[in-house]
């Protein structure tokens, strides 16, 4: 007994290793050369922000330890003190300026992930102003994504910018990483494995016991599922909604399951003169309100939820999920579903008979998302709507549907990285132009929105803000703008013993992880 | 012989070239990889901006003619979702892919062969029909349903194996090496058996059909008449015939087996070219796919060209004949 127990000791203090799967590979070790959020999550451990989110997603200081506004598009940062690079240089104004100058280059595609900072100026030893185009009430939901480099790092290996693909470049920052993060880099191999180690040095009081991490990705979900039920990993996401149960009846391995950010819509062409596959000629039923709210209460959500879902999404009335700062609790209320009421609808509007649409999904992109499609068309064939599903993988429909070649298509949206309802409204509830409404293919558009949108993007006081967010998210309601399904559920397979906060935006944070 | 050569190559060339525009043009409709690359706070300007400065602006006969050019060179580009050069990635991936393929060749003769050949010396024997039997689902069992069985029980329900990768790996210059650490070779076990399946069951089908056929031809009779023993007549001279038109058809296998490694290095996360190829497709990683495809239409334009001459050599009448057929 008591030699059982002491090996057991040994082998926890010997080393702490946390073997973690996830779908695809991270893509570089470059945190400006991508703006996907997998990749930007797990180099969070490596590399640090200015200011980041805690496990409840509220901002918290990190390499900044307070901020203010010096003039409406001026903001003054006072860095932390002590912080040194995983390679023992100490952080400095210097290094956040050569960083935030590295993140708005042309050539990074980081950039549009702070698309109001223009520059960036060291005013001290330790403070830094950042310089914006415009006033910006969401400058720190941006630099949440923006970690910090050592200037003189990226000095001595040529890294002072960003790759430019065309050239064929490649950067040293790309296989490399030098941060002020909990852990530091051990070895990298592409598809394969890479390892971290603890950073003793780290500047911030650990709340994990970790001593190393092993990456690996494993994009089979069958596969994934095996190495976690065979013990080769402690922690894996997603994990596959079909192998949900299996899992947790297996001893020893359980599922973390909660909402996500991610709310899945159905997006409509609101601006053709006549549909792409349609019976009805001449003319566009879907820019008719209330072809688009029967087509809204003709989809049972509560059957979706409990038969294709299995009981782990949130339906939603709106287009952004409760932790997204602007959603207000008293407009989530979704128009009941009832089919006649549809009937109805169509009917009033001149389709007594339906008509034919097409319906474009992914199936490789979002949960069961070519499932949920499938429900919804034979739902949608009660009210006289024939709807007419090509389900296909990401590439192609993201392809087919910004090109603004579909009729009804679906699309998701977690508001991230900005975190904000602000990501929405830009993102497909604009009127397109430039650079607003680039994910609003069916051309809705409502003046008041437009104008709403104006006044937010510059309005600092936070409290008048929230209330223009609201009214846009209530318009956009009323007007069935898009149709909001659900926040699909985010599910990570975790072996017993091992504790993490599971935060909605689906980004492990492991300095918070704890194994015994 | 040479002139023979020439035109080899020349065709040869053409093939290449051929597999080169019609991948490319597939590509079209693989989807677009901008979608993929940038963020969904990207305007539709800077989307322009990416899409020009990757050159998919540019109409699809300047696309290809600048692949193949640089091609030629060796340079593939940067690949768009690792951000490395193409040339780099499927190096790295080669060793992975070849000692897997290499393990299942190992296999699936060790196995084969004795199988085949028991079943062809004993062909009413019980042990014969349970190889039959076995061969049978061997042919039919899609491969991926053998993989993911081999993992439910050596993985998951024994804790023999590991499920996934390559283990711990020894690099001896640029070649990493699963073969020299336990884990490693830990690793190769599953999926070389599930690689290698599909092959035991062709070489023990076609060992034994040969080694019967051999076995009725009048030189056996005449050793068996001479009074060579059992063993002699057997594997001295029955299997050795045998053998000439096998190792002829698994040599042309191997071409196969490494381009359809792609299915077990998916199952079993094996980092190899197939599974860079996969990942690739998925993220409309058009300089991958390219690459790859012409690298496997390489390997089997190379095996074909060896196949080719080697018959030339063994058979002086294919000279023959051609040199009648020109005179014509």
């Amino acid at each position: 007994m008591t030699v059982t127990l002491g090996l057991g000791a040994a082998m926890a203090s010997q080393a702490n290793t946390l073997r973690m799967a996830e779908a695809s590979d991270i893509a570089s070790l470059d945190p400006y050369s991508v703006t996907e959020s997998n990749t930007l999550g797990f180099l969070h451990h490596i590399y640090e922000p200015l200011v980041r989110y805690s496990a409840d997603l509220q901002l918290e200081p990190a390499l900044a330890t307070s901020w203010k506004l010096v003039e409406p598009n001026v903001w003054r940062f006072e860095l932390r003190e002590g912080v040194s690079f995983h390679n023992g240089n100490s952080l400095s104004a210097d290094d956040v300026v050569a960083s935030i100058k590295r993140a708005i280059d042309p050539n990074a595609p980081i950039r549009v992930n702070v698309p109001t900072v223009v520059d960036a100026r060291k005013v001290g030893e330790l403070s830094v102003e950042i310089v914006l185009s415009t006033a910006d009430p969401l400058l720190l939901n941006y630099l949440t994504t923006v970690y910090i480099f050592d200037k003189e790092w990226m000095t001595e290996n040529n890294a002072l910018q960003a790759i430019d693909l065309r050239k064929g470049e490649e950067s040293y920052a790309t296989t490399h990483a030098n941060g002020t993060g909990p852990f530091t880099l051990e070895s990298r191999q592409p598809d394969a494995k890479t390892v971290l180690a603890v950073n003793p040095k780290w500047w911030d009081t650990p709340q994990h016991n970790l001593t190393r991490i092993e990456f690996t990705p494993i994009s089979s979900d069958a596969t994934r599922v095996a190495a976690l039920l065979s013990g080769e990993i402690d922690l894996m996401y997603p994990a596959p909604l079909q192998d949900v149960n299996r899992i947790n009846a297996t001893a020893g391995v359980k599922v973390l399951q909660a909402p996500s950010l991610r709310t899945i819509m159905f997006g409509m062409n609101q601006r053709d003169d006549q549909l792409h596959d349609s019976d009805i000629k001449g003319k566009n039923p879907l820019k008719d309100v209330r072809v688009r709210k029967a087509l809204y209460q003709a989809i049972n959500m509560e059957l979706i939820q409990k038969k294709v879902m299995r009981g782990n999404s949130r339906n939603s009335a709106l287009v952004v999920a409760p932790e997204v700062p602007g959603y207000d609790a008293a407009l989530n209320q979704r128009f009941p579903f009832d089919p006649e009421a549809a009937k109805a609808l169509l009917a009033d509007a001149g389709y007594p008979n339906g008509f034919r649409v097409g319906l474009d999904c992914t199936n490789d992109r979002y949960v069961n998302d070519e499932e949920i499609c499938q429900a919804v068309v034979s739902m949608w064939a009660r009210v006289g709507i024939k709807a007419n599903l090509t389900a296909q993988s990401k590439g192609n429909h993201f392809q087919k549907m910004l090109g603004g070649g579909s009729d009804i298509y679906m699309f998701g949206w977690a508001t991230l990285p900005m975190l904000d309802t602000f990501s929405a409204l830009a993102g497909f509830l604009a009127t397109p132009a430039d650079k607003l409404g680039t994910w609003n293919p069916g051309g809705y558009s409502n003046a008041r929105i437009d104008s709403l949108i104006d006044q937010i993007s510059g309005e600092l006081d936070e409290p008048k803000r929230r209330a223009m967010l609201a009214e846009t998210l209530e318009i956009a309601r009323d007007e069935v703008a898009v149709i909001p399904l659900h926040q699909q559920p985010l599910s990570w397979g975790i072996r017993e013993g091992i504790t993490l906060p599971q935060t909605p935006d689906d980004t492990p944070r492991l300095w918070y992880t704890k194994v015994n | 012989m040479l002139s023979f050569l020439i035109r080899r190559l020349g065709q040869s060339l053409l093939v290449m070239l051929a597999v080169a525009l019609l991948a490319f043009s597939m590509f079209r409709f693989v989807g677009d990889p901008v979608t993929n690359m940038i963020s969904q706070d990207a305007s539709v300007e800077e989307r322009e901006q990416l899409r020009d400065s990757l050159g998919l602006s540019e109409p699809l006969y300047v696309q290809f003619s600048t692949f193949v050019v640089q091609a030629a060179q060796g340079d593939f580009g940067i690949s768009y979702r690792n951000q490395r050069p193409v040339s780099d990635l499927i190096a790295e991936r080669m060793p992975a892919t070849l000692e897997l393929v290499a393990v299942a060749f190992v296999i699936s003769l060790l196995v084969g062969v004795p199988m085949g050949v028991y079943s062809a010396l004993k062909p009413h024997s019980w042990l014969s029909h349970v190889f039959q039997t076995l061969s049978l689902i061997g042919i039919s069992l899609p491969t991926f349903v053998t993989g993911i069985l081999l993992i439910l029980t050596f993985s998951v329900t024994l804790n023999w194996l590991p499920s996934f990768g390559r283990g711990e790996v020894v690099n001896i210059g640029w070649w990493s090496t699963g073969l020299l650490t336990i884990s490693g070779l830990k690793s190769l076990i599953l999926p070389g058996i599930m690689l290698g399946l599909f092959q035991v069951t062709l070489i023990m089908r076609l060992v034994r059909a040969e080694m019967m056929e051999v076995l009725r031809t009048d030189y056996i009779r005449f050793a068996r008449a001479r009074g060579l023993s059992n063993r002699a007549v057997n594997f001295g001279h029955a299997l050795k015939n045998t053998l000439m038109p096998v190792i002829t058809i698994i040599g042309l296998q191997l071409g196969a087996m490494i381009a359809f490694a792609i299915i077990t290095e998916t199952v079993f996360q094996w980092p190899g070219m197939g599974f860079l190829f996969i990942q690739a497709v998925s993220f409309v990683d058009i300089p991958v796919m390219s690459a790859y495809l012409l690298l496997v239409s390489l390997i089997f334009v190379v095996i074909n060209m060896i196949v080719d001459m080697l018959y030339f050599m063994l058979d002086p009448r294919l000279c023959a004949d051609r040199g009648t057929a020109n005179s014509h």
